[in-house]
């Protein structure tokens, strides 16, 4: 499993949503080494279809994926949590669920090729 | 702006199609400032907070004035037309105003969104920074630093916190 971390420095969530993914991968028993991306050009923001900070790619699938169309920019992300608040943060459940289904993905390719 | 220094005027337009300045608001006891704007996710989570601020303390004497400043050639989700929608869709209870130019933002100083800077009844700076403690969750609030400002200052006290770093987004400068 692939796990990337991108980020916008000017956006003081990358920390505190850095932690929080560790703490989710944590709690699943995972090791992954996460590969941290700082993101610094709107020519980057584009390359890597950056909507805003935190981004947490799994295998190269936005945990949240945004609707198409959405515009790469330099800012913050916005979550929208299942009790209707956004916040600059991806819920915890929401990053939980993202890797358990990378989790169920990575065992199945495993057992077709055994 | 430090404690201490006086309010500096302006005049913006309003998503309401008036236009608001300080003084329209002289009456006022109190008066808070925030630089705000549309896309910004610390926003999007304290504003329900703002509104309900206004809600609790307009008949004491309080008013608040958002202001938003970002660019909108490239955040084009904080222009003019989607201000006007986010008032309307969160029931605004004060003015939304907007500062095309960047220049009130600028002799503010002000640097993130949101940004809160609180006036005394003599228009002197009495608090600036965030709103509270906890943008991810209101019932997890510790300190209402916002709040704690007013309420000070509804009292004819100065506010225990003065300042704090405001926590949010950048403004969005051309």
């Amino acid at each position: 499993m692939k796990i990337q971390f991108l980020y916008y420095e000017d956006c003081p969530s990358h920390e505190a949503g850095q932690q929080r993914l560790q703490q989710v991968m944590a709690e699943l028993g995972l090791q992954t080494p996460v590969e941290v991306i700082k993101v610094e050009t709107e020519a980057e923001a584009t390359r890597w279809g950056f909507i805003g900070s935190p981004t947490i790619l799994i295998d190269g699938v936005d945990i949240d994926p945004p609707p198409s169309g959405t515009p790469p920019a330099l800012t913050c992300r916005a979550y929208l949590w299942q009790n209707g608040r956004f916040s600059p943060l991806p819920s915890p459940a929401l990053i939980r669920r993202a890797l358990t289904r990378a989790l169920a993905n990575t065992q199945s390719a495993t057992e077709v090729k055994s | 702006m430090n404690i201490g220094d006086p309010i500096i005027p302006f005049s913006l337009p309003g998503v309401d199609g008036n236009t608001y300045s300080p003084d329209d608001f002289s009456a006022k006891q109190v008066l808070v400032i925030i630089f705000s704007c549309n896309h910004c996710p610390y926003v999007r989570a304290w504003e329900d907070r703002m509104v309900q601020i206004q809600a609790d303390t307009g008949d004491r004497g309080v008013q608040l004035i958002a202001i938003n400043a970002n660019d909108v050639s490239k955040y084009p989700a904080d222009n003019f037309q989607n201000m006007q929608k986010r008032a309307q869709e969160k029931q605004f209870n004060f003015p939304y105003v907007f500062d095309e130019s960047q220049e009130i933002a600028t002799v503010y100083a002000a640097q993130r969104t949101p940004e809160v800077f609180v006036f005394d009844a003599a228009r002197r700076l009495q608090y600036h920074g965030a709103i509270d403690d906890s943008y991810e969750d209101p019932d997890a609030v510790q300190h209402p630093y916002l709040r704690q400002a007013l309420d000070a200052l509804l009292n004819g006290q100065t506010p225990v916190v003065a300042s704090t770093p405001p926590v949010g987004c950048t403004i969005k400068w051309k």
